[in-house]
């Protein structure tokens, strides 16, 4: 195709070939890159190893489904969208960019393939995807500038927000779009003035329309258009590119390997170190995160790769009722912590200095209730969990433990749960049905059964919670099944000491619990607690345990096979309107949704509404196990705030599965004043309440 | 039988609770037991004339060194006055844990603490009752006695008993050497709190069956609905939830309140100690055995986090 | 400084109900669990923080038998350098005379510049702070909840009536006895325990400390208790029953007679 404009690869200003530019830009601009790389995976190398290279293929699904389909994306509809038009709109135009770098230098070049019909679809294409991310660079931009959106604001005690370097980036993208689009526009207008066959531009695209306005400008006019264009979108490109890894942008080009990377189980509390197994934990030097390097480079990924979009926040019940922790300051200050120690010009910043009351507050890393909220959010795939978990450890080894944590600590070691209960006492809450039926307990050898309900702690000995293990029973019971409990030889599950950073206790709790179950001779485990559920099937991982199940699936297989038969609801009942509220642990740790829901829904006359925050959104009720000891500074209880989302949805009673729930939520309408207003009842309960028996 | 001898705590003249107690703790060793107060400080006839009026023979010791009880100072005077063999009561308040044991090992006798009552002596044993574990188990002590003994007494156990009036006898001139390796500066106030819960006529007061810090809003909400101001038990300030000004005990502040509403408290003397006036006791506490319903006027037995919002509620439908 | 703090091995009796056995002279204490005295750990951590601050270390010090062990190694675990466990079967039946002459034994094998105790511990004298001081001719504050480090002298803060401090200049050496609350006590874990596991931890006998077995233990007791009882219920309160409801609209009649509520 013959042009009508000299191409920059042959132009010359003042004598000077500008091919000089063309080449001279990008080698000067990759090179830098590659510095600026080079030096940000200093700490990655510093960090502490991580296992993420197994699975290949779940993975290369994961970036698929997350990162290239952004599965997530559309959980926030306007920015979401906004984001895929800009996204796909990259990839599209990534070829092009290409190339234009490569036309400036070899006028003619073309990408294999290109030159056939497949180059015809493709540019019309990315006429379109230009066009389409100019645009929708002008709705964010618009949206930052007025709309300015709550999540993105920035509370007081963390400084300046990010706004600037948004608009700046927003800036550098629509400066692209347009060059990109006035360098071709420009050529092809000076085609059709010079009589030439123009080449093609998509119509109602941006190229198209410089290519109308263009139409009567003077020659000289459109050539130096195309040459300044071309290099303002030259440098502007590769300064884009160098500009990348100094900010939130950096995602551009660590979220693919981040979402690679990502974790690929769900409920599980990482080990404490990589490749240092249980027995060899006690030659550790140190426990947990207490210097930057102690994160795993997984984790400073992580950090590089926070976009700061705020939907972790935004999702956070600690930072919704207002305690001083939101997620999405633990990846910016721990990248904050990374540019700054690990500078791109000039030395690394050596410290020994513990990142506990510098760049975090023991305050923030105990507030968490690891619902896991956040990373079931996370576009990107970043994780929160496992790094609180790791600061809390190395707390818990400086004895950094606030004063209300201690005593229950302490109750577990030596008792096996947290109140100090006597162990004598575990069985306690069995006796009141006694006279119904006898619960076998599997103490002693010999003695053993098919089925052994695992109670935990807090359904033992906390009073109100004791009645969920009787409605446990009775369903076991009813449904004819052979089971027994462990007695006095249960301890803790142990599933909050392991998050609450006492690993050893935790390690402890656990071996002692593997070895009741097992001498029991039990076939399955059955369990009420979500948090015992989760620990045993995602932390004990021990191949001796029999498989565990929630009540909840039980019961689900156990209405649908007949062995439990629920009674219709009265005409009291029908006039309550339910609704389920999904523990953490039962849900987004385990997936665990639909089995609670169908329980209720096969009670006849059962009115089931959804609240909105429900299913993977679902919002903690403020935590179980220690979380019962501990409360950081809040404006609210979560578990009020849950008890009003449901009475906004309309829901007199609310059904949950965890006890930690049911107290949580049953204290929250208290306080919030609802009382005989609102109820709160554990699905065993309501269907011990509905068993025909 | 030995001399009996009575510490006596006072402050501008006026006499300690605490004086006319060691009088009948005293009576309780020996019912005919001719009994010596001493007091020490620095010009305190109105003290003096104040115990003689129940003590048969007043000890006055006054001192520019003892103008502030100084333990280490009033043991090097107590030493070079009193016999080998008396005995010599002390209240248990922070000033006789103070004194008290080393003023034993020093006149070398005997030394029981926290004395509640008194059962009387055999030979050369006096038979004490204390408690153990704050109050939960009580044990018969027995003390060798033919050495002296310094009896520190629980204060407030003991019914003041009335005695005859008396003589003061000056023993200032007999003091030895009084210098001290432990000097007093001065007593910091407590910081004033929101409210002076020694001027409320009803308290609802909080101990550890509140649990947790967030749940003190209820009490909060009774105490406004009641009238009342909020007061509290000595972990709740060890755990910054309320501070010290609000503190009832011997700790903290003495309170005289018409009601007081004992909830979650398991009722240590150290608490009660803090509650004087005779007030009317409710106690609410999910512990049956809660020694606070020992001393209460009602009991409930409830857990304080159920039954506070209930009373609240009824109370402001009045 | 050097700093030796006498700690106690108590059994945790909140959560739990105490009875007494059926001879009636002990505690049942079969399902007891025991830790360290809440005041001396207090004092252990106000120990740690000083030596922090000013150098020197912390000695730990119980007497007790091989189980008392368990509680040098959980303050150790916490930051006490040293432990010493005082154990003999002639120590068995002292009084707090008795245990304070072990323990000023202990201190003269040593050279410490600061001795402290918890303010009490569950028997409840409160003693053995004050007869060691004496003892050893060392000046005494009971019931501390602040101190300041001076030049060979500490300011120390007595908690006293009405929640009041009263302020004391003491000379060094001296013995403190430490009340809850003057810090914040740190954590130990299992894992802090078991770093400490293989550390020596000496244990002095009678002989070892120079003492005739005849001044301590029970024969040297003057104060002996003699057995465990339930009090005697008084009077007491007078219990509401009833429902709920019907308790509070009792109580409210009651405090409505009282002028409780207004």
């Amino acid at each position: 195709m013959e042009h009508a404009l000299i191409s920059p690869a042959a132009y010359t200003i003042f004598g000077i070939p500008t091919v000089i530019f063309s080449v001279l830009i990008p080698i000067v601009a990759v090179a830098l890159f590659a510095y600026i790389i080079a030096k940000r995976l200093a700490p990655l190398v510093k960090a502490r190893p991580d296992e993420r290279f197994d699975r290949p293929g779940k993975r290369v699904f994961d970036v698929l489904k997350i990162w290239l389909a952004q599965w997530r994306h559309p959980r926030y509809m306007t920015a979401g969208v906004i984001h895929i038009v800009i996204f796909f709109g990259f990839l599209i135009l990534s070829i092009r960019s290409t190339e234009m770098v490569i036309k400036g230098i070899s006028e003619g070049f073309v990408f294999p393939g290109l030159n056939t019909w497949l180059g015809d679809v493709y540019y019309a294409l990315k006429d379109y995807a230009a066009t389409a991310v100019f645009i929708a660079v002008v709705v964010a931009f618009v949206r930052r500038v007025w709309f300015k959106p709550a999540r993105y604001a920035y509370p007081e005690s963390y400084g300046e927000d990010h706004t600037w370097e948004a608009l700046l980036v927003l800036g550098f993208i629509a400066i692209l779009m347009v060059t990109e689009s006035l360098y071709e526009g420009a050529a092809v207008a000076a085609q059709l003035q010079a009589g030439l066959t123009p080449d093609f531009l998509a119509p109602l695209t941006l190229g198209w329309l410089f290519k109308l306005m263009l139409a009567d400008s003077a020659r000289a006019t459109m050539q130096s258009l195309h040459i300044w264009s071309y290099y303002i979108h030259d440098i502007i490109f590769f300064t884009f590119l160098c500009f990348l890894p100094l900010g939130k942008h950096f995602h551009v080009i660590t979220s693919i390997f981040n979402v690679y990377f990502m974790r690929l189980d769900k409920g599980n509390i990482r080990p404490v170190r990589y490749g240092v197994d249980e027995q060899a934990l006690d030659d550790l030097e140190s426990f947990g995160v207490k210097r930057f390097e102690d994160f795993t480079w997984k984790d400073i990924l992580d950090f590089y790769t926070c976009a700061d979009c705020g939907r972790c926040s935004d999702n956070c019940p600690a930072n919704t009722v207002g305690r001083p922790l939101s997620p999405r300051f633990i990846s910016l200050k721990g990248r904050d912590y990374a540019f700054e120690h690990y500078p791109i010009f000039g030395d690394f910043i050596k410290t020994d200095d513990n990142i506990m009351g510098k760049i975090y507050s023991e305050d923030e890393i105990w507030s968490c209730t690891t619902c896991g909220a956040c990373e079931q959010e996370c576009p990107i795939g970043i994780e929160y969990i496992n790094k609180i978990v790791d600061m809390r450890r190395g707390m818990i080894e400086e004895g950094n433990v606030p004063q209300s944590l201690q005593k229950p600590l302490q109750s577990l070691e030596k008792r096996g749960n947290p109140y100090g209960k006597m162990e004598k006492k575990r069985a306690e809450w069995s006796k009141e049905l006694s006279e119904e039926f006898e619960i076998k307990v599997l103490e002693k050898k010999g003695t053993t059964a098919d089925t052994l309900y695992f109670v935990d702690s807090v359904t033992s000995y906390d009073e109100r919670m004791q009645s969920v293990a009787q409605a446990t029973a009775r369903i076991l019971q009813s449904a004819g099944i052979d089971f027994g409990m462990l007695g006095k030889n249960e301890k803790d599950s142990g599933n909050e000491v392991r998050r609450f950073g006492e690993e050893m206790l935790y390690q402890e709790l656990k071996n002692n619990n593997i070895e009741a179950i097992v001498n029991s001779g039990a076939k399955r485990i059955v369990t009420a607690d979500p948090h015992a559920y989760n620990v045993i099937k995602n932390d004990y991982n021990s191949p001796d345990l029999p498989p565990v199940e929630h009540i909840s699936q039980f019961l689900q297989n156990n209405i649908s096979n007949g062995k439990i038969q629920l009674n219709s609801l009265d005409e009291e009942g029908r006039q309550k309107v339910f609704t389920y509220h999904d523990p953490c642990y039962l849900g987004r740790h385990n997936d665990i949704y639909d089995a609670p829901r169908a329980v209720i829904d096969a009670i006849a006359g059962a009115n089931r509404i959804e609240m909105t925050r429900s299913r993977d959104r679902s919002f903690c009720c403020g935590g179980g196990g220690l979380m019962l000891f501990y409360e950081p500074e809040e404006d609210e209880r979560m578990g009020v705030r849950r008890v009003k989302m449901a009475r906004e949805a309309g829901a007199t009673v609310i059904v949950t599965a965890c006890p930690f729930c049911l107290t949580n939520i049953e204290d929250g309408i208290k306080v919030a004043g609802l009382e005989g207003q609102m109820e709160v009842i554990d699905l065993c309960e309501l269907v011990a309440q509905q068993m025909r028996h | 039988m030995a001399q009996i001898f009575a510490y006596i705590l006072h402050s501008d003249g006026v006499l300690d609770d605490s004086a006319r107690e060691l009088l009948a703790a005293a009576k309780k060793i020996d019912a005919g037991a001719e009994v010596t107060a001493i007091v020490t400080g620095k010009g305190i006839d109105d003290a003096c004339s104040k115990a003689a009026e129940s003590y048969k023979s007043v000890w006055k010791i006054d001192n520019d060194a003892l103008s502030y009880p100084n333990a280490e100072v009033v043991r090097k005077a107590l030493l070079s006055l009193l016999p080998a063999d008396g005995i010599l009561l002390l209240p248990h308040d922070t000033f006789g844990m103070d004194l008290g044991p080393g003023l034993s090992v020093k006149l070398d006798s005997a030394f029981a603490a926290d004395v509640v009552d008194i059962e009387g002596v055999e030979g050369n044993t006096l038979k004490t009752i204390r408690q153990e574990f704050t109050g939960q188990v009580n044990t018969h002590v027995h003390c060798d006695i033919s050495a002296g003994a310094v009896i520190n007494i629980r204060p407030g156990v003991f019914q003041a008993a009335e005695g005859q009036a008396g003589e003061v006898v000056d023993k200032s001139g007999e003091l030895g050497d009084l210098s001290a390796k432990r000097k007093f500066i001065e007593v910091q106030e407590a910081e004033a709190g929101e409210v002076d819960i020694t001027k409320s006529d009803v308290l609802v007061s909080i101990g550890r069956g509140i649990e947790d810090e967030d749940n003190l809003e209820m009490a909060f909400e009774l105490a406004e609905a009641m009238g009342a101001d909020v007061s509290c038990s000595r972990p709740i300030v060890d755990a910054k939830w309320l501070e010290k000004a609000r503190q009832v005990g011997t700790s903290g502040k003495t309170v005289k309140p018409k009601v007081y509403m004992a909830m979650g408290i398991s009722g240590s003397f150290q608490h009660m100690g803090g509650v004087k006036g005779n007030p009317f006791i409710v106690a609410v506490n999910k512990n049956p055995k809660a020694p606070i319903f020992q001393v209460a006027d009602v009991g409930v037995e409830a857990d304080i986090l159920e039954f506070i919002p209930e009373i609240t509620e009824k109370i402001k439908e009045l | 400084m050097e700093i030796l703090v006498c700690v106690k091995r108590v059994p945790d009796t909140a959560e739990n109900e105490i009875e007494i056995n059926s001879e009636g002279n002990d505690i049942e204490r079969d399902d007891l669990v025991y830790s360290v005295n809440e005041w001396d750990n207090y004092a252990v951590e106000e120990a740690i923080q000083m030596v922090d601050k000013h150098g020197g270390s912390v000695t730990v010090v119980t007497v007790g038998d091989e189980e008392s062990e368990e509680v040098l190694r959980r303050e150790m675990a916490m930051g006490a350098e040293n432990g010493l466990l005082l154990t003999d079967d002639a120590f068995e039946g002292s009084d707090g005379r008795g245990i304070a002459a072990l323990l000023k034994a202990a201190v003269e094998k040593g050279n410490y510049d600061l001795i402290m105790t918890g303010a009490q511990a569950d028997e409840g004298y409160a003693q053995v702070g004050g007869m060691l001081a004496a003892m050893l001719d060392y000046p005494y504050a009971s019931l501390v909840n602040m101190i300041e480090v001076g030049d060979g002298k500490l300011k120390v803060g007595r908690e006293i009536e009405g929640g009041n401090m009263e302020v004391n200049e003491i000379d060094l050496p001296c013995v403190l006895s430490i009340q809850t609350g003057i810090n914040e006590p740190r954590y130990v874990g299992i894992r802090g325990i078991r770093k400490v596991a293989s550390v020596e931890i000496p244990t002095l006998g009678a002989s070892d400390l120079g003492l005739d077995a005849g001044s301590v233990g029970e024969d040297a007791a003057r104060v002996k208790r003699i057995d465990y009882f339930v009090p005697e219920m008084g009077e007491g309160a007078e219990m509401l029953e009833g429902s709920t409801d019907e308790i509070i609209d009792k109580l409210i009649e009651l405090l409505k007679s009282k002028g409780g509520i207004k």
